[in-house]
């Protein structure tokens, strides 16, 4: 199968691989991971009914695929509770430049826990036309973004 | 001063490494290199890595100077699953970190008042484990008072007021867009953690809301809706489609006039708080009516904005578009919240007004579903002298300073039909959303529309 590639704006740098959850409108960080980390649930489910694309849809390790982030200001704590307890998606890959609350959660993450989230945004609506659940998603050191 | 990478420490080489130009952008004082070359210790110079690496990610060239009276918190829960913010705050208290400035947080997750049963308040103890330590920790970074508990701090009741102007360090997207475009202060929409941070440091990197080139709109909504927009669908509406973008709001002076009245200020505040958590709206101007669009009107809209026409027929859609996660959809409500933001004290008096002749109407004493209106501690205590506060306790409404979204964070209370006419609510929780008159309906005839 053919790989597309797409080069964005590095955030918190790394280097990682891994399959696509993709959200097409705004990800809601509380309303997604409020459930998962209240209950413990080990895969994370999303609980936005809101996002029928993701909602119910494990996402832990994965490669979130989305536009931006939208809703409490309670997201970057969010996020880095998150990442903190090790329920952290493998990479965060926005198509628009990062809102002011995902980045929060990115570097609080990266300057205060142990995890490493790579955080690229600025990858173009052409990366969200093309990537879908479960393809394999890249991540390069770089901002670039390979999908298979 | 210019950060320098040859002459910087480690945290200054950390710096280029997150700059995707491969070199430092911010220029920082004398006083804020010091902090982040360690003078004042790791903790806060890494506090003060934090907000620039964040400022860096919008471009921002240098931190400037918090200059509020008041800071505000978003986090006001002690939930035992957020234990790394706790251990977090600890660390910074631990390092002598404090604000600068007194501050309010979000309102309480619990309180008696509000109807429980005995295993939702054995869940509540277990989920909130935490509430009295970090209340603790919140009186040592400096929170104004035992009272200062509410997300609409900028009550003049709670006396966190900011003047046009003043920049912030906040969090709460609803007091966030409600200081921006109302009362015309500068804050962008922070995080929780990252709002503290700033006010420990007391500067916060300029970006965004922060710029006058950040503030100018980039969509123009146009209301041609036949009567006066339900506020709370008005905000969804344009939050939807506005995700992260300035709305310019025409038609709306129309029914709201062009002074910031009581009634005025109330409709903004629940207009704007589904706004930013319907989409992620941090500034609305409205024309004619906010104070920035009144000085400088259309001058504010960037060329290109693109355009959206709101009527009654897209509010139906909007409103119809909402999904409903009860089990059962038809199922009588059990409880109904009021006032998430938190009610101001004209909305107090005019819910006591509405619920008492409906129950007239409908020949009733008491209502049909339990209701709880929630207000600030402030307004609670203002209110509670009026003789309102008899007349509402009378009609077996409940009066409550919680945070309806942490009564609903518990999983029993999730499975319970609850109903609300708070779209913050709907969106977060499993709460059914119906605008005032139908909510009316509902707990004081005990029918549904």
């Amino acid at each position: 199968m053919m790989s597309k590639v797409f080069k964005g704006r590095v955030i918190t740098p790394g280097a990682v691989s891994a399959k696509a959850l993709v959200s097409r409108g705004g990800f809601n960080t509380l309303a997604s991971y409020q459930s998962a980390i209240m209950f413990g649930d080990k895969q994370v489910k999303c609980g936005d009914q809101n996002n029928p694309d993701i909602y119910k849809k494990p996402m832990i390790n994965k490669a979130i695929c989305l536009p931006e982030t939208i809703g409490s200001t309670t997201g970057g704590m969010v996020l880095y509770t998150v990442c903190a307890l090790g329920k952290a998606p493998a990479c965060m890959l926005f198509s628009k430049p990062i809102d002011s609350l995902a980045a929060s959660g990115a570097i609080l993450a990266a300057n205060w826990t142990e995890t490493k989230m790579p955080v690229v945004d600025s990858l173009g609506e052409d990366f969200l036309d093309y990537v879908k659940d479960d393809m394999t998603v890249t991540v390069s050191e770089d901002g670039t973004v390979t999908v298979d | 001063m210019r950060t320098d990478v040859d002459s910087g420490s480690e945290m200054c080489y950390n710096l280029l490494e997150i700059n995707r130009e491969g070199e430092v952008t911010m220029v920082l004082n004398d006083e804020q290199q010091a902090i982040l070359d360690g003078k004042r210790g790791e903790t806060l110079s890494k506090v003060m890595k934090t907000l620039i690496m964040y400022g860096e990610a919008f471009g921002a060239e240098r931190m400037i100077p918090v200059t509020s009276e008041y800071g505000h918190t978003v986090i006001s829960f002690g939930i035992g699953v957020m234990r790394p913010v706790y251990e977090l705050y600890d660390k910074m208290l631990e390092a002598g970190a404090k604000s600068f400035q007194g501050f309010s947080a979000d309102p309480r997750p619990l309180d008696p008042e509000v109807p429980a049963n005995f295993l939702q308040k054995l869940v509540f103890k277990i989920m909130y484990s935490q509430q009295e330590r970090y209340e603790e920790q919140l009186k040592k970074f400096g929170i104004m008072s035992d009272d200062a508990y509410s997300c609409a701090c900028y009550l003049p009741e709670v006396n966190n007021v900011p003047k046009r102007g003043d920049i912030l360090s906040w969090a709460e997207s609803s007091a966030v867009v409600y200081a921006n475009s109302v009362l015309g202060a500068r804050c962008n929409r922070n995080s929780g953690i990252i709002e503290l941070m700033g006010m420990i440091a007391g500067v916060v990197p300029e970006f965004g809301l922060l710029t006058d080139e950040g503030r100018k709109a980039d969509l123009i909504v146009e209301v041609k809706t036949e009567k006066m927009p339900v506020a709370q669908l008005l905000g969804s509406a344009v939050g939807m489609k506005a995700m992260e973008r300035v709305p310019y709001i025409k038609g709306l002076d129309r029914f709201l006039g062009t002074e910031l009245t009581d009634d005025v200020c109330a409709y903004l505040k629940d207009f704007g708080a589904a706004t930013a958590s319907n989409g992620s709206v941090g500034l609305y101007h409205i024309e004619n009516l906010t104070p920035e669009c009144k000085d400088f009107g259309e001058e504010l809209v960037k060329d290109g904005a693109e355009v959206y026409v709101i009527d009654d027929k897209e509010l139906e859609r909007v409103k119809k578009s909402y999904p409903c996660i009860w089990k059962k959809q038809d199922a009588k409500p059990k409880l109904c919240f009021i006032g998430c933001p938190h009610l101001t004290m004209s909305q107090l008096i005019w819910w006591t007004e509405k619920i008492e002749n409906g129950l007239k109407e409908s020949g009733s004493r008491k209502v049909k579903v339990p209701t709880v209106l929630t207000t600030a501690p402030a307004v609670l205590k203002e209110f509670r002298n009026t003789p309102y506060a008899e007349r509402l306790l009378s009609t077996g409404a409940i009066l409550s300073y919680i945070c309806p979204l942490m009564y609903m964070n518990n999983p029993l209370s999730k499975k319970m039909p609850v109903i609300t006419s708070s779209n913050k609510l709907r969106t977060y929780t499993s709460a059914k959303y119906y605008d005032d008159s139908e909510i009316l309906e509902i707990i004081t005839k005990g029918g549904k529309k």
